[in-house]
């Protein structure tokens, strides 16, 4: 592969020195303010928030049975697991057509806008949809009289368990842009002589969406998977903005949890639980690059 | 015969035609979504208050009835404009707060982070793999998780409480390694060595071959670093108890709901930055997608 080939050439110029000089000003700034503090946090998680005297895995213990930090893994894992199955076909399902666009630039960047909109911005107008008497309900309501099939809507969509749902518009709405970009990068990479070839053979659309296409997707799929993951996490500003610190309890996600024990100072509940999330994220992260490898 | 063919193979096209626009419009259909806050925001910006106030008044202070919009103003008026723009010098130090942060942090950034992504992207050493993916997993923690660390470094430095607070941490973050990164891989791994066959310093290689040759990667990491840095938000809540150091970001959400056209501007006005790097950048931010998207 070409990849293996550059790495062949690298290994070949080994320049220990002018590696560590480039690197030197990031490696110790990440030294400094991510690394060694949160050593610090593992050290704290096993000491009593204010005297500091060791506790052992006592802290551990306690965030385990806080009610509060299980709701709040139980929303968060929930939204994941929705919204990224959700985030990857909705962005498959747009890029696929528009890859046999010619000039797809406008569309592409129309759907890239709201990485632009500012959320404060955002929060502002979902309050005038969301709300009970706002835009979504009286679309529904509206659709209703037409058809004849339902009365008046009105629903808070804000204040009861819809609220999830909500969000989760609000997720797709900000990152479809870039995951229509990201598969369209992976279908355009294919070489037309693969689906030419596979034409000549005898075979139709759809056998060759799912024996060329698809196949040769993956290393764009394990990319948005990851890249959807880490902008999961930005959904707590609009979370926060919309409904505060403690939002509707189907809302109530993790982030506002650290931000809560932040604000009360209950910082050995946070470092422990901040080294529970840190070793789920690395060991999350480590099982999709072993995927991700074994693939290629 | 012959013309029958013809006028077949001519309602074919039609035919095609058809099915082209049917799928432009189904595209555009979402996209429309899309740009409907955008819309909200403008023509509610300049509609006088109290038309505004009719309109969302169901929303807002619970009379019967649905929110309703109009097209154009019955009344259209530039006074919340005028009064944000000459009336506010609150508005003013916080945008001028904004835009202190954004700039420092990419300055710090680009000064940081572009030589670290050199490093990894030009020399191989033993244990420069693990190291980048260190940094990947550095680059995907959630806020939250080392906002305890980052409190008790920045409060070790007595940084809290000043922009320092803010710009340091942000400084080095590993996202932007990541995105010059990739950029700097496609440079040929043949060219430098050809330049060191001719003589040229290690400094001398990056500055006239690795920046000129990858310098798409870093724009685009420019691009994407100003729209997250933009909507700072929970940085700066937990770091900042001053108000008058806060960002814009963090004005609009205080903005009170009985003056939603003085909002609805400032949202506006907010926006514009955004936009406007957006719209200048949009080819960098595209490629700086894709080459998150690469393979390490």
């Amino acid at each position: 592969m070409a990849y293996g080939g550059r790495a062949q050439l690298l290994w070949r110029n080994r320049k220990r020195l002018p590696f560590l000089l480039f690197l030197l000003p990031s490696l110790f700034g990440v030294t400094m303010f991510v690394l060694l503090p949160f050593l610090d946090v593992v050290k704290r998680s096993m000491q009593t928030a204010v005297t500091g005297e060791f506790t052992g895995v006592k802290n551990y213990g306690v965030i385990f049975h806080n009610q509060a930090f299980l709701l709040a893994v139980g929303n968060t894992l929930r939204f994941t697991f929705v919204c990224i199955p959700l985030l990857v076909l909705v962005g498959l399902l747009i890029a696929f057509p528009l890859s046999t666009f010619k000039n797809a630039g406008l569309v592409k960047s129309v759907y890239l806008f709201p990485l632009a909109m500012p959320t404060a911005t955002i929060v502002l107008v979902w309050k005038m949809v969301f709300y009970r008497q706002g835009f979504f309900n009286l679309a529904l309501t509206k659709l209703g009289e037409m058809t004849g099939l339902w009365g008046p809507v009105a629903v808070d969509y804000l204040s009861t368990g819809a609220s999830f749902w909500v969000l989760v518009a609000s997720y797709l709405w900000k990152n479809t842009g870039y995951t229509v970009v990201l598969w369209l990068a992976g279908i355009l990479a294919i070489p037309n002589e693969y689906i030419e070839a596979a034409k000549v053979d005898g075979a139709g659309r759809w056998k060759c969406i799912r024996h060329i296409i698809l196949p040769n997707l993956k290393g764009s799929f394990y990319t948005i998977v990851i890249l959807s993951f880490l902008n999961s996490f930005k959904i707590y500003r609009e979370a926060y903005l919309v409904a505060g610190s403690y939002p509707q309890e189907n809302i109530y996600l993790l982030q506002h949890l650290f931000n809560n024990w932040f604000v009360n100072m209950e910082f050995d509940k946070m470092a422990a639980a901040a080294v529970c999330v840190g070793a789920v994220l690395l060991v999350a992260i480590i099982l999709l690059q072993r995927l991700w490898d074994r693939e290629e | 015969m012959e013309r029958d063919g013809c006028m077949a193979a001519g309602k074919i096209r039609i035919l095609q035609q058809i099915k082209k626009y049917i799928t432009a419009a189904l595209l555009l259909l979402p996209a429309l979504l899309i740009c409907f806050p955008v819309f909200l925001i403008l023509t509610g910006s300049v509609m006088d208050s109290i038309e505004l106030g009719q309109y969302l008044g169901p929303v807002f202070s619970g009379e019967e009835g649905f929110i309703r919009w109009k097209l154009m103003p019955d009344y259209p008026t530039f006074s919340h404009y005028g009064r944000l723009l000459f009336m506010t010098p609150a508005f003013f130090v916080l945008f001028w707060n904004s835009m202190k942060l954004v700039v420092c942090i990419l300055a710090g950034q680009l000064i940081v982070g572009v030589p670290a992504a050199w490093a990894f992207a030009a020399y191989r050493v033993r244990g420069s793999r693990t190291l980048f993916a260190l940094y990947v997993v550095l680059m995907l923690l959630p806020f939250q998780v080392t906002m305890l660390s980052s409190y008790l470094v920045l409060d070790r430095f007595s940084l809290l409480n000043t922009h320092g607070a803010i710009i340091l941490p942000a400084v080095f973050s590993t996202f932007p390694i990541f995105l010059s990164y990739g950029g700097f891989r496609a440079v040929p791994v043949q060219l430098l060595e050809a330049a060191r066959i001719d003589g040229a310093g290690e400094l001398r290689i990056f500055m006239t071959i690795g920046l000129p040759l990858g310098k798409s990667g870093l724009l685009s990491a420019i691009v994407l670093g100003f729209l997250e840095y933009w909507n700072l938000m929970e940085q700066p809540l937990a770091f900042l108890e001053d108000k008058a150091l806060w960002p814009l970001s963090l004005y609009l959400p205080e903005i009170s709901w009985t003056q939603a056209g003085f909002a609805l501007c400032a949202s506006f006005i907010t926006l514009i930055p955004a936009a406007f790097v957006f719209v200048l950048g949009q080819d960098y931010l595209e490629q700086g997608i894709i080459y998150s998207g690469l393979k390490e």
